[in-house]
């Protein structure tokens, strides 16, 4: 039970991996990839915050009499992930508007057929 | 003041062009910004030059960023393996530079030249953090500076299927960068640090778990891609073929090397070759990708219509090289591996330079477009032969000493060692059939009608090609400095494993 439920954050991670990696690579739209990408890269958001709990762990200030503090820097780390996720997003997406308005789709077959690209 | 900037050179090599970027951008006006950007890389060069001499003289180089020591804040590391890729790196960022006020002004619209300039600059510090620095998050962040920035030099391309590369490269890059992500994760997980030293030290007691072996396999995985090993190359040939001629030229030159710089530190001074190629079955599986990449790489290249193109497909096939030379993990290996990468770098700078100049001209870069080139454009041709020489690997230029250096690794290794002779061979006869079918085209076909008015490239486009031709010529006659560096990089590596 144990591995089930003690380890509940992980199986979620990877979970969601798995589905943001299924999407990005079997979905033809180039959003969906773009939401694809974005749930691959929550995943590991989620895994490095559950990695900083620590059981029994108070909030990360120091204290009078507290001895266990959960862990804060993976949540700093993850911080800056979430920004490079961010901005990989936007820019993504802005890509997405360009390859719209060169092709007039955003789906990977009909490019493909216009010029043999992607 | 002097002791000040001589203190803080580890930093100032980042910080310049990350820096001057955004002003670069707010400049707005093309001469301010190409200007602004050129002394920059002249300073990062100055820099680079400077931290290479100090760490020959006085060994590896431990900055400890805003003052917070390490293993808690960020180091940077320079020692003799990293140093040499800043110099590589910064001389790129001069060259590209140099070549890129005529390039760029042809090839992309007026309004976004200073765009253009600061997202180089962006990538420009970001490879040049991801070398520079001892921090294996801080890898991930800078990693994502300049992918993020290459993503925006690719598009930039004329051609529509540049946004489409770009596309492609940023899906695959973000991947990469994931996998490099979920793998600093889990060493952070087993040792609670992310500094490249004291994971080395505190690895070997937990090393014998999954969570180490599933960390080692993601930044594998995940750096493969950014390499472009096969079968992981998928996005390259197109993100170099339609990008502007100057990203060409840079990212062709730096990106890959780079990545395949983490790749090897992450390997030797991270989790060391004792359990990358012994616990871990790293050698066949790297051996075997990378011949393949030679042959796969090699027989694409003889079919593409595109120079461009020729070039992209010819770099998978000479990152098969240094991923030989890498995975055969011996100090002799490993040394020809970093030599061919600086090789490399030179002459596929060379040719993408030249590939610039005949697309100054023509506005694309087709193979016909090289008919008579020959006798319309004497000098650009001039250094295509040199830099394609290099490829081949003819005596007396770059390409020859890192082949050789390359074979002499493999001979001590027995049976393996002389099939990956026949390949690195059977790779540089194929190399012989791509370079001589533009090379026949150019002197041995009469020039176009249409194009008869293709002359000769503006002297200061030949300027930066000849230069990296030069480069060429000089490393293969005396490759002394070259070889010294190489030799002592791959030391430093081999030495600091337990």
């Amino acid at each position: 039970m144990t591995l089930v439920f003690g380890l509940f954050n992980y199986w979620v991670a990877m979970v969601l991996m798995m589905i943001g990696f299924y999407i990005l690579i079997a979905s033809g739209n180039l959003i969906k990839k773009i939401i694809g990408l974005n749930i691959f890269q929550t995943s590991v958001f989620i895994l490095y915050i559950s990695m900083g709990k620590i059981k029994g762990g108070a909030v990360p200030i120091l204290t009078e009499g507290t001895e266990i503090y959960t862990n804060p820097l993976p949540h700093v780390l993850i911080l800056t992930a979430i920004v490079v996720g961010v901005a990989t997003t936007a820019l993504a997406l802005a890509l997405v508007v360009r390859i719209k308005e060169a092709y007039g789709s955003i789906e990977e077959d009909d490019i493909h057929e216009k010029d043999g690209s992607l | 003041m002097m002791s000040a900037i001589f203190a803080n050179l580890p930093a100032l090599q980042v910080i310049l062009p990350l820096l001057f970027a955004p002003i670069c951008f707010l400049l707005r006006k093309r001469g301010a910004a190409w200007l602004l950007a050129f002394c920059v890389s002249l300073c990062t060069f100055a820099v680079s030059i400077a931290l290479f001499m100090q760490v020959s003289a006085a060994g590896p180089l431990s900055y400890a960023m805003g003052g917070w020591d390490p293993p808690w804040g960020i180091e940077y590391r320079v020692d003799s393996f990293n140093a040499p890729f800043l110099v590589l790196l910064s001389l790129m960022f001069c060259v590209t530079l140099a070549f890129s006020y005529k390039s760029v002004e042809k090839e992309i619209v007026q309004p976004r030249h200073a765009l253009f300039y600061s997202a180089f600059m962006l990538c420009v510090a970001g490879l040049l953090g991801i070398v520079i620095t001892g921090d294996a998050f801080n890898v991930f962040v800078f990693l994502e500076i300049s992918s993020l920035s290459s993503y925006i030099l690719i598009s930039f391309g004329k051609d529509r299927r540049a946004l489409t590369a770009a596309f492609q490269y940023l899906i695959m890059g973000t991947i990469g960068a994931t996998f490099l992500l979920i793998g600093i994760g889990f060493i952070y997980m087993m040792t609670g640090t992310l500094n490249m030293a004291d994971l080395a030290v505190r690895l070997p007691s937990v090393m014998d778990t999954h969570t180490v072996r599933a960390a080692f396999a993601f930044i594998i995985v995940g750096m493969s891609i950014k390499v472009a090993l096969f079968p992981l190359h998928v996005w390259l040939p197109n993100a170099y073929g339609y990008a502007p001629s100057a990203a060409s030229v840079f990212l062709a030159a730096t990106s890959t090397k780079v990545s395949l710089y983490v790749l090897i530190r992450f390997t030797f001074t991270v989790f060391g070759a004792g359990f990358a190629f012994g616990a871990m079955p790293l050698q066949p599986i790297l051996l075997v990708l990378a011949v393949t990449a030679v042959f796969v790489g090699s027989l694409s290249a003889i079919f593409q219509t595109n120079i461009k193109h020729v070039l992209a497909y010819s770099s998978v096939a000479q990152i098969g090289y240094m991923v030989i030379g890498f995975a055969l993990a011996s100090h002799a290996g490993l040394s020809a591996g970093i030599l061919h990468m600086f090789n490399h770098a030179v002459m596929k700078g060379c040719l993408f330079l030249v590939a610039g100049c005949v697309f100054y001209r023509f506005r694309s870069a087709r193979i016909e477009d090289f008919r008579g080139l020959g006798k319309t454009m004497p000098w650009t041709m001039g250094a295509f032969v040199v830099g394609g020489l290099g490829l081949i690997g003819m005596p007396l230029t770059a390409g020859f000493v890192s082949k050789w250096y390359l074979i002499m690794a493999a001979l001590d290794h027995g049976f393996v060692g002389f099939l990956i002779i026949a390949a690195v061979l059977a790779g540089s006869l194929l190399a012989v059939a791509y370079v001589w079918r533009i090379v026949e085209v150019a002197y041995f076909q009469a020039p176009d009608e249409v194009h008869e008015n293709g002359k000769e490239a503006p002297f200061i486009l030949l300027v930066p090609a000849w230069f990296m031709a030069l480069l060429t010529l000089y490393i293969g006659i005396d490759p002394s400095l070259v070889v010294g560096a190489a030799e002592s990089a791959a030391l430093s590596l081999l030495g600091s494993t337990p």
